[in-house]
């Protein structure tokens, strides 16, 4: 049995809460946070008499989800309910949908190191969510009911993904997507964003398989992945030991790096789901959803590879560029100001976002304009700087703000192309470097950077690069 | 005109305060008086809102002086069903569950009868939750019939029906779930009319069954009832299931003319179980129609039969989720003592409802459990298409149905408790009506040893108005209105 190789299936199930300004079936505001329980009304609250009033603003992001994931909107659905006491649930029960989703069999395209594969959807429908219980030091429990009725869409996907990589890069491209449409923040943090996983391993010749186990409260994608390889091992360590898992569910301890027990599923819970008698059926028409699809933004996907042949910008800086909808509107504004793709792309690549991560800041919140930056790009391009004069102007942009001309201005950072300026400095670092003039007759060519190098200093970094090499040439020719 | 102020309909008492023979407060300070002489006998309130009755009708007055008119209701006393919420005033449907519950907001029905300066005199008692059929489900008290208080109101609007009786109001709001107003109001002499599903706004209204529940008026006169109904009636924002329409104005339907007008009388409505005194009445009141030049036929609701079983599958299905959210965490009753949060639940459960309700919770569990949900709710559901479909048939040859309200007069209190099927079987003519979502209306049609008989008018959906202007015929050549009980 020790030779026997095993493939991991993996399926997930997202709930992601809807960026909509009120609550699913009422106006109260979704805002994350806020003194507790001061975002609830009478309907929220479930208060006896109270009755739901469906946010046809939910339903639209919830259709609109299923678009960007190639799914079949259903042409008429309804709400449910499902049935369980919980102190966090108000009504005791939750209105979500059960066998009329609104969106159904979709599929998504995802690239790893091991290559591109689809993944399919099998269903997007629409929820309330739940408040909070929060548990307080003497073992009482409090509740906030802010979330309470803050409107969800549970994403479940085929078991389509056999790698940690793959439900990776599954969980990346989902998140830039419902961010690009707009649908939902996807803050894991704010628990706006949150993911279940169901692995089991079967073996190849489909002879052998564990049981299913579904790990909850992973608190970010990296978590999602390493449960993933936990379990993986787990399941097939115990098949080659002849047992075998479970049919449980377990949770994910992020200080341990491991699942742990949490209940098993043997007594599978009754919901008794049964249609919402208090919301209407509702009929969604192809007019509807063609506006809706004409509302969605370009895709991620479509959108990188629209970069790789306007802009003649690499696969991976594309994938970059486009990996959220803020940062690929910033690019495409950098790259109308500048008009040049690969040097909007490179600055964006390598000053910009190393800056950003350093300091761990979101775009929102720059010092400096995107029109500014522009303006530092094109006195690149027209020579004005040069490189390294150009990114000290940027550490000054970054960290203070300002007019990048002023800022050129103040440090007295312009190039110089003066061949006579830079014909004596020239003259000058050959006749105090002769020990390297020797070397480079030599054949030692790295004795010529030395020289530029000087050069560049001497010039206190003003000189143009491609000036100097010419002249520096030249000069040692002529010796 | 009665002397007695309480006496008068509520017409005649808007009549007296636009005439200025009254103010609001004279005819508050008579209801309560009143009140106060019956109440000992009759139990029909839980709550009573004395001062903030007086504090209403003074503003009725000072209105008047200003030469304000908020229409029919404005400064007439009005009883409401303990059911439908009403703002720092306990609403407690009976239950000791509620007992101490405030809502913080008022329900739609009730915001339109203050915002149509109506007097609100209190809340009136029901069987808990609304389910009953005779008030005796209270965990409070036992409301008895004015007519005779050994008997019970019926219910579970039996607190509406015995105060507006009793001339303890001049209205009252009740909610019919399978016959919870027309019952009452048969058994206590009244009209009494369910609306169709979706015309009344049931935001407010602490559900028993959302399908099914209704919020109608009780009155002592069909003139009363339009007026009640002009104020109640029309789509509201908040309730997902009302019915976008324009609104009619139900006091125009008031017209002694039924030539023409098809009557149909559903044979399965008189069948088994239907005392002969009942069917008696029912029946004089088609040959009273016939001489009013009205053709009365016999139709069938062949699915009938099928009413009882599928209407307590589906409101027990729907009672046993709605009721789910009385748990003991955030208002109402708590279980004193309790190990961990499913022991709160169990015994805040356990302890706050009563029988009747416990055995609703317990069948509609069982029929929405896994494995049996499309044995009992799913078959009910198409059920129910049938049964609706039997009376878009039958409307199709007829105008109106006429069938008795329920199978026999009051009974005595005590009598049925022992047996909930008996007690079911009060509502068998009644149900049906709720499952189909269409309206009716039960009208005094006779008496039996003074005990008051009740009809029921069915008409199609949204058609209130023939209800309106066939029961108004019968009343102008009928004396039944006119009676009242000598408690």
């Amino acid at each position: 049995m020790s030779e026997m190789k095993f493939k991991t299936l993996v399926g997930l199930e997202i709930h992601a809460e809807l960026a909509t300004a009120s609550k699913m079936f009422c106006g109260c505001t979704t805002t994350y946070g806020g003194d507790v329980n001061t975002h609830c009304c009478p309907i929220c609250l479930g208060l006896p008499g109270t009755l739901p009033v469906v946010n046809k603003r939910a339903i639209e992001f919830a259709i609109q989800t299923g678009l960007a994931f190639n799914a079949k909107i259903a042409k008429k659905s309804k709400m449910d309910r499902k049935n369980y006491f919980y102190p966090d649930l108000v009504k005791a029960f939750q209105i979500s949908q059960y066998d009329m989703p609104l969106c159904e069999h979709g599929h998504v395209d995802i690239e790893t190191a091991s290559g591109k594969k689809r993944i399919g959807i099998e269903r997007i429908h629409i929820e309330e969510d739940t408040g909070k219980s929060l548990h307080a030091e003497d073992g009482s429990s409090l509740l906030d009911y802010n979330r309470c009725g803050v409107p969800l869409i549970e994403i479940v996907t085929l078991p389509d993904m056999s790698s940690a990589e793959e439900a990776g890069a599954f969980l990346e491209l989902l998140k830039s997507t419902l961010e690009y449409i707009e649908v939902s923040d996807c803050k894991m943090e704010q628990g706006s964003l949150r993911c279940d996983v169901n692995v089991n391993v079967v073996s190849e010749d489909g002879t052998v398989k564990s049981n299913i186990a579904e790990i909850k409260n992973l608190n970010s994608f990296k978590a999602a992945m390493k449960a993933i390889e936990f379990e993986t091992k787990r399941h097939i360590e115990l098949l080659e030991r002849g047992e075998n898992t479970l049919k449980e569910t377990r949770r994910w301890d992020d200080a341990k790096n491991e699942t742990f027990h949490m209940r098993t599923k043997e007594f599978v819970q009754d919901y008794r789901y049964f249609p919402e008698p208090d919301i209407v059926d509702f009929e969604i028409d192809a007019d509807w959803i063609e506006r809706l699809e004409l509302e969605l933004p370009e895709l991620p996907e479509a959108r990188k590879h629209r970069f790789i042949s306007a802009y003649g910008i690499p696969e991976y800086d594309a994938g970059v560029l486009t990996s959220t909808r803020q940062m690929a509107d910033y690019f495409e504004t950098l790259v109308n100001s500048v008009g040049d793709g690969k040097l909007a792309s490179n600055w964006i690549m390598t000053e910009l976002m190393r800056r950003l991560k350093d300091e761990g800041l979101e775009l929102g919140a720059l010092r400096f304009t995107v029109e500014q930056f522009a303006e530092l790009i094109a006195m690149v391009k027209d020579g004005t700087l040069n490189q390294n004069a150009a990114k000290k102007v940027f550490r000054r942009l970054f960290e203070e703000g300002g007019e990048p001309k002023a800022i050129v201005e103040a440090e007295g950072l312009v190039q110089t192309s003066d061949t006579g300026l830079i014909k004596d400095t020239v003259d000058s670092v050959l006749s105090a470097n002769p020990q390297s003039v020797e070397d480079y007759k030599n054949g030692k060519d790295r004795a010529f950077g030395f020289l530029v190098g000087q050069v560049m200093k001497a010039s206190k970094g003003k000189a143009n690069p491609q000036v100097v090499n010419e002249l520096l040439a030249e000069a040692l020719k002529n010796l | 005109m009665k002397n007695k102020m309480y006496e008068w309909t509520l017409h005649e008492a808007r009549q007296a305060l636009r005439d200025g023979q009254v103010t609001s407060v004279a005819l508050t300070e008579a209801i309560f008086e009143r009140i106060e002489a019956v109440e000992p006998k009759i139990d029909a309130f839980i709550t009573l809102l004395k001062e903030e009755a007086l504090e209403s009708a003074r503003a009725a007055d000072a209105a008047f002086a200003r030469g304000e008119d908020l229409g029919d209701l404005h400064g007439v006393p009005i009883a409401i069903k303990d059911n439908m919420c009403t703002t720092g005033i306990p609403t407690t449907c009976a239950s000791k569950m509620l007992e101490n519950f405030r809502p913080p907001y008022d329900g739609t029905v009730v915001a339109k009868l203050k915002a149509a300066g109506a007097v609100i005199v209190g809340k009136t008692n029901l069987d808990e939750f609304a389910m009953g059929s005779s008030t005796e489900n209270s965990a409070f008290k036992v409301t008895r019939n004015p007519w005779n208080t050994d008997y019970v109101p019926g219910g579970s609007s039996g607190g509406s029906a015995a105060s507006v009786s009793a001339g303890a109001a001049y209205a009252s709001l009740g909610s019919d779930t399978g016959g919870s107003i027309r019952q009452p109001a048969s058994l206590c002499g009244l009209v009494g009319l369910k609306p169709t599903y979706g015309l009344v706004s049931r935001y407010g209204l602490v559900a028993f069954a959302s399908s099914l529940d209704q919020i109608g008026p009780f009155t002592k006169d069909v003139e009363d009832c339009a007026i009640m109904m002009n104020a109640i009636a029309g789509y509201d924002v908040k309730d997902g299931t009302s019915i976008q329409q324009e609104k009619p104005d139900y006091k125009a339907a008031l017209i002694d003319d039924v030539k023409g007008l098809r009557i149909g009388l559903p044979k399965e409505f008189f069948g088994e179980g239907i005392a002969q005194e009942v069917k008696d009445a029912v029946h004089a009141a088609a040959k009273i129609y016939e001489t009013l030049g009205a053709t009365v036929e016999e139709v069938s609701i062949p699915n009938a039969g099928y009413a009882l079983p599928i209407y307590y599958i589906i409101a027990s299905s729907e009672c046993s989720s709605n009721l789910a959210r009385f748990d003991g965490v955030r208002y109402g009753f708590r279980a004193p003592e309790f190990e961990d949060f499913n022991d709160l639940f169990a015994k805040t459960r356990t302890q706050g409802f009563g029988e009747e309700v416990k055995r609703r919770i317990m069948l509609g569990t069982y029929a929405l459990s896994s494995g049996y949900y499309d044995a009992y709710y799913n078959k009910a559901m198409k059920v129910r298409t049938l049964l609706k479909q039997d009376f878009d048939r039958a409307f199709e040859s007829v105008d109106v149905l006429l069938t008795p309200t329920s199978p026999t007069v009051a009974f005595k209190i005590g009598e049925k408790t022992d047996n909930p099927l008996e007690m079911y079987m009060s509502d068998i003519c009644t149900v049906p009506i709720n499952i189909a979502g269409v309206p009716a209306m039960s009208l005094p049609c006779g008496f039996s040893e003074g005990l008051p008989i009740g009809m029921q008018l069915i008409g199609k959906h949204f058609d209130e108005k023939t209800i309106l202007r066939a029961a108004y015929a019968y009343e102008q050549h009928t004396g039944y209105a006119q009676q009242r009980p000598s408690l």
